[in-house]
């Protein structure tokens, strides 16, 4: 019982700190990468308190909804943004043995039905809101969504015919160095989809400040607004999670066994670096890119990708 | 398959229970320190802006000038808007795909038991889908622009 507390304990803790570090992160990072400082006064050293100072800030902003909104929805869609990923982290295994929330047999196919409710919070945020510019946002976003769940899907399934289970720790057990090369493609895939997933730029047609205002979150602000910021900013740590974990070899890594953690860690914070490196560098995709992408690209190359693995599974039994 | 998978269950539950807990603790620390909803005080410095508070973020595409006065004055276009038929085959196309995927799974689980056999059948079932996809291609179903 103590043991399930600690645990659940952790994973709240890993939830609230781990986007707040992508978060800062990107703040300095996205400044340098453009010639910028980035933050710099608040807490003195290099702006390190600037997340926290937004957060109390943001604490007492006034609770804004619009007349026109469905209100019910409206204030619940940030909660059903942000638990997802929280409920994922519990899957996500932090190093060998026992360093994981839940070593659920089928953790992976749980895991991909919860990134899979994200389009139900865009749909509810966009039209809930009662407004054209949320609405088209919502619509791009329930278009992208269900189309970048196939590749992210048919990815993750590959993988699980390599390893042959559906429990991410034990995917992390069978995997071994040259799968890097074996599994790239379903790897650059998963990626991908999954950064369509959290429909973080190039991928920010649903977004798009410069046409849309915000498109769905257009009419959100003070606290909600920043529960839906956090749930990007966690939506980073779970997808960067999930591909280390799966494609990256997770917890493994030279050195001892017992700092196999620390490696799970580095190699989830190198991916949200790219994630954040995206942003500053890739140029928004229009809507019909980012679906000719994924149905001329990336499902065609994952359906590929399956039929390789599975005849290389073969060979190899 | 052992009781131990209920446990997991009764974890998954306790963290969604957190997880809820949070946003309501988050929500009434917002409550105690917010400024009251519109209030009043701010009504005479800005010529009102608690009436406009409220108003839709839009600009631009209003037909009725007096907006401000109604905020729920007409907008341009009606509630009525048609789809393309494209539409219904793109919809089709994925809820094929997902299906697919559904099988997947179980079947990725037990692939190894089965072996060749299996993997011809996933074979064919793929490829059915595969050529599904192409022919769809073909008729234009994924062109956007």
């Amino acid at each position: 019982m103590l043991e399930i507390a600690v645990k659940l304990v952790g994973v709240v803790a890993a939830f609230l700190i781990l986007p707040l570090l992508v978060g800062q992160t990107e703040h300095k990072l996205m400044a340098h990468m453009q010639g910028r400082l980035g933050p710099m006064h608040a807490g003195r050293f290099h702006g390190w308190a600037q997340l926290i100072a937004d957060g109390v800030k943001f604490a007492q902003k006034e609770d804004l909804v619009p007349d026109g909104a469905d209100k019910p929805v409206f204030k619940l869609a940030p909660a059903v943004a942000l638990l997802p990923y929280l409920l994922v982290l519990l899957f996500i295994p932090l190093g060998p043995g026992d360093l994981v929330g839940s070593s659920l047999e089928m953790g992976l196919f749980v895991v991909l039905a919860l990134v899979g409710v994200g389009v139900l919070a865009v749909l509810m945020a966009g039209w809930a809101s009662a407004n054209r510019y949320t609405l088209i946002g919502a619509l791009r976003g329930a278009a992208q969504l269900m189309a970048y769940e196939l590749p992210l899907v048919l990815a993750a399934a590959s993988v699980a015919v390599a390893a042959g289970t559906l429990s991410l720790p034990e995917i992390v057990e069978t995997w071994e160095p040259w799968w890097l090369l074996w599994q790239a493609p379903a790897a650059f895939v998963f990626f991908t989809a999954g950064v369509a997933e959290i429909r973080r730029p190039p991928f920010d047609a649903p977004v798009a400040d410069s046409e849309l205002v915000f498109g769905y979150l257009t009419e959100y602000a003070g606290l909600r607004f920043a529960l839906l910021l956090l749930a990007e900013y966690a939506g980073i740590v779970v997808i960067s999670a999930l591909t280390s974990v799966l494609f990256l070899g997770g917890w493994k890594g030279p050195g001892p066994d017992s700092l196999g953690w620390l490696w799970t860690l580095v190699k989830t914070g190198a991916l949200s670096m790219v994630v954040i490196w995206l942003r500053v560098a890739w140029p928004r995709l229009r809507v019909d890119q980012i679906q000719a992408l994924c149905w001329k690209g990336l499902v065609p190359l994952a359906l590929a990708q399956l039929v390789v693995t599975t005849v290389v599974a073969l060979a190899l039994r | 398959m052992d009781s131990s998978h209920l446990g997991d269950y009764a974890v998954f539950g306790v963290l969604l229970l957190a997880g809820f807990a949070f946003v309501a603790a988050a929500m009434t620390a917002n409550r105690l320190l917010r400024p009251a909803p519109r209030s009043p005080r701010d009504a005479p410095r800005h010529g009102g802006p608690a009436e406009v508070k409220g108003s839709t973020y839009e600009c631009g595409v209003d037909l009725a000038s007096d907006h401000l006065a109604s905020p729920h004055a007409p907008h341009v276009g009606d509630n009525w808007a048609q789809v393309q038929i494209r539409y219904y085959v793109y919809a089709f196309l994925f809820v094929l795909f997902a299906v697919e995927a559904v099988f997947l799974f179980p079947w990725a689980a037990v692939f190894a038991a089965f072996g060749a056999a299996a993997a011809v059948e996933m074979g064919l079932f793929v490829g059915v889908l595969a050529l599904g996809l192409a022919h769809a291609w073909r008729k234009g179903v994924l062109r956007w622009a």
